[in-house]
């Protein structure tokens, strides 16, 4: 057991360290309070090109294989990255779908052309993908989707409807689930499409959400003309495909989410030392810091889960229990970061940005309210305590 | 970087599994909760020949010179096996105390014989106050004709009874800083004025003593370094000591977490193992989150200690806090999840869910770590 780092590796880090502080935009270092991770529409631009900054100085796509345009290093480098980033509350990743689950599947299942064509761009931002899974009637019951696809000459046409489907709206290409054999049994009659957004017949509609915002979506393909050379992985076999997108989901994207979730920690503490509860800083008020510091702890214990997770991935073998909790224990100290910080403000967390009376222009209520998504979206936690049950102890399907 | 444990450590593993499995089953956990000596000269005898008493000392000790790292190991095992007897009284508390405060003839003294098993030791630092900090330490210890005189109580002294040596913690001067003026002292078996009372104990792996010192000598020499400066080696002890605990409640967390998953599996409610139900199934994922996170800050807190990095004070704390919670809650939700047989004295549930609660208490609860942990970030 061993946390020290090799002679290259901190070289490596300080190699990051010193690009990420000359590099980081001084827009974000000035709104940056840690209270979201979520790119909200103002921050758009700026995220397009930060990512494009990182990925022409290679700071992204780390375990990507070299020839479809990541930098063919191991997750060591993955997580010095993703720790250094968050230590500097670098903006996060705009095309977070894309870069946590189309490029990594795309690289696991594609074809030569298909990986030549898609991955780069991913990582450049120069095209944001979105996920087509959920519809108004299989949401964690996936494999009851019902958005059919029907072969007809060399495509195939697509037809009925997704939701919830985040950045949809910004979207250049969608990872679709669509059902391609009816009469199959359900899991074994989807496929796995990688569809153009921009093609007839694709219509996006923004779901406005508790925040106010609209960053997800309902998605209609009315006869969508998709070519077969877009499907991922085999025809019917888009449920195991959908499956290792998930996967990666929970890893990569997971991991870096759990690296990062110590910005808004920060965040809340130094909002909290701001806040005054009976005449004194919240910090000092002796239930206040049980709290807290129970969060800290329980922030410093998804670090270490996630570096046990990595030091499997290392050795060559595959996370063991410990990785499986990783996305849920997320949702929850998170959530539980959101409703802190509504107790620190008090009364003051009743006001929202627009107020000069709200704390810290109310980003804190913005990301309190996003915060309930979590538990539903990537899996809901009741999905994911079904999964450790089942996969992980062993215990029977109900 | 590398956070897992390497072939011996898992050899060690094994190893300790296995011997236990043989020498310490449920049965013999039993026998000595119901004795007052909690363990037999004969297992003494064998666990001193596995070297587990002398694992964390010098091997001009008699001991292997290994780390927390590797005693973690060791301990999840001895946890999962409610393992009782003086090894956290003996080898963490009195022994590492000798070890890092001692002079060259007291470690060669005690040391030795302690890892052989020929000698039990323990440390009487709490007082009935149950404070945690230095300023809960009142026990006096007074230079009278060239030697100490100890006057005081002490109160949840482990396994004080079957103490050879006790390593006594006391003032020595009063001072605005509680943490000077505290000295260190071996005192021996039988010494005059010295009294010792057995407690009853919830948990009867663990066996508590209330120990009085009216007037005890003892001789110039039995202070251990220098006599005002004994709270920084002990604190360094506590935190030691406070890790390896952690990985024993870890241990014992996932022998319950392995029990209900067990029984949940096999045992048959409206037609169906208990198990296939989502009530039951998703408290079953809730303990082993509980588990795995006890278990990452447990084994960051013990790398931390083994390397001494500065943050090694925040990390037991942490490791701590969260391990007396998570302990506690698991150890119940196991006997929840069994229903009525749960409940039973028959069942071995019950040694957890107490060893849980005795665990909690030592080296400071869930609240005093997280304020703890509320000070060392500086909040």
């Amino acid at each position: 057991m061993d946390f020290s780092l090799t002679p290259e590796q901190e070289a490596f880090r300080e190699r990051v360290r010193a690009w990420l502080e000359q590099n980081i935009p001084r827009d974000w270092v000035r709104r940056a309070t840690g209270a979201s991770e979520v790119p909200r529409p103002e921050a758009y631009q700026l995220l397009r090109e930060w990512q494009r900054t990182l990925y022409d100085a290679g700071f992204i796509g780390l375990t990507w294989p070299k020839e479809y345009g990541g930098q063919g290093l191991t997750f060591m480098e993955e997580t010095i990255v993703q720790q250094e980033m968050a230590f500097r509350k670098a903006p996060p990743i705009l095309n977070i779908l894309g870069v946590g689950m189309a490029g990594p599947t795309i690289v696991a299942y594609g074809t030569e052309e298909q990986k030549q064509r898609y991955p780069a761009k991913i990582l450049s931002c120069e095209e944001i993908w979105c996920q087509g899974y959920s519809e108004p009637n299989a949401g964690s019951d996936l494999a009851s989707l019902q958005t059919r696809a029907v072969k007809d000459g060399d495509h195939w046409v697509i037809n009925g409807q997704k939701v919830w489907t985040s950045l949809a709206h910004i979207s250049d290409w969608m990872m679709l689930l669509a059902r391609t054999d009816p009469e199959a049994p359900r899991h074994k009659g989807i496929t796995y499409f990688l569809l153009d957004m921009t093609l007839p017949g694709v219509t996006v509609k923004p779901l406005r959400q508790i925040t106010g915002d609209a960053e997800f979506n309902e998605v209609f393909f009315d006869n969508v003309r998709v070519h077969e050379a877009q499907v991922l992985g085999g025809v019917n076999n888009g449920w195991q495909v959908g499956l290792t997108t998930l996967m990666y989901e929970r890893l990569a994207l997971g991991f870096g989410l759990q690296v990062r979730l110590r910005i808004a920690l920060d965040g809340l503490v130094e909002m909290a030392r701001h806040v005054e509860k009976g005449g004194r800083p919240t910090t000092k008020d002796p239930v206040l810091r049980q709290k807290i510091a129970q969060l800290w702890i329980e922030t410093e214990s998804l670090k270490y889960t996630g570096a046990r997770a990595v030091t499997k991935l290392l050795r060559g073998e595959l996370p063991g229990p410990e990785a499986s909790a990783g996305k849920m224990v997320w949702v929850d100290v998170h959530q539980r970061i959101q409703e802190l910080a509504m107790e620190i403000q008090g009364p003051y967390a009743q006001l929202v940005a627009g107020s000069d009376r709200a704390v810290e222009n109310g980003v804190w209520q913005y990301s309190f309210l996003r915060s309930r998504a979590n538990s539903i979206e990537g899996g809901t936690t009741e999905i994911q305590k079904n999964i450790i049950g089942e996969r992980v102890l062993g215990l029977p399907k109900g | 970087m590398d956070f897992g444990f390497n072939e011996e450590q898992e050899l060690l593993r094994s190893t300790a599994r296995k011997f236990l499995e043989n020498e310490c089953s449920s049965e013999f956990v039993r026998k000595r909760m119901a004795e007052p000596g909690g363990v037999t000269d004969e297992f003494w005898g064998k666990v001193a020949e596995q070297g587990w008493l002398g694992l964390v000392f010098g091997e001009e000790f008699g001991g292997s010179g290994l780390g927390f790292v590797d005693l973690t190991v060791l301990m999840e095992e001895m946890g999962r096996a409610v393992m009782p007897g003086p090894f956290v009284s003996t080898v963490l508390l009195g022994g590492l105390t000798i070890h890092e405060a001692g002079s060259a003839a007291q470690r060669k003294e005690w040391l030795p014989k302690i890892a052989a098993g020929q000698a039990k030791s323990t440390l009487a630092w709490t007082e009935p106050s149950g404070r945690w900090d230095a300023a809960g330490v009142t026990t006096t210890a007074k230079p009278v004709a060239g030697r100490w005189a100890i006057s005081g109580t002490k109160l949840f002294v482990p396994d004080a009874h079957l103490a050879d040596v006790l390593v006594v913690v006391a003032r020595t001067a009063e001072s605005k800083n509680s943490e000077e003026g505290i000295g260190l002292f071996l005192v021996t078996k039988g010494t005059p004025g010295l009294e010792v009372k057995l407690l009853p104990t919830m948990d009867q792996t663990r066996k508590l003593c209330e120990v009085t010192f009216n007037d005890v000598r003892v001789a110039a020499d039995a202070v251990l370094g220098k006599a005002g400066g004994g709270w920084s080696p002990l604190a360094r002890v506590v935190e030691r000591a406070t890790v390896a605990l952690c990985a024993e409640m870890c241990g014992g967390a996932q022998r319950v977490l392995d029990m209900t998953v067990d029984y949940a599996k096999i045992r048959v409610a409206f037609g169906r193992p208990i198990g296939s139900y989502q009530g039951v199934k998703h408290r079953a994922a809730d303990m082993l989150v509980e588990v795995e996170n006890a278990r990452s800050l447990t084994y960051y807190a013990a790398w931390a200690v083994d390397e001494s990095v500065p943050e090694a004070a925040l990390a037991a704390s942490m490791a701590k806090a969260y391990c007396s919670d998570a302990f506690r809650r698991v150890s119940a939700a196991g006997i929840q999840l069994h229903g009525g047989i749960g409940f039973t004295w028959e069942h071995d549930l019950h040694l957890y869910f107490k060893r849980a609660k005795s665990s909690e208490f030592t080296f400071g609860d869930a609240t005093y770590h997280r304020e703890r942990v509320a000070q060392l970030i500086s909040l």
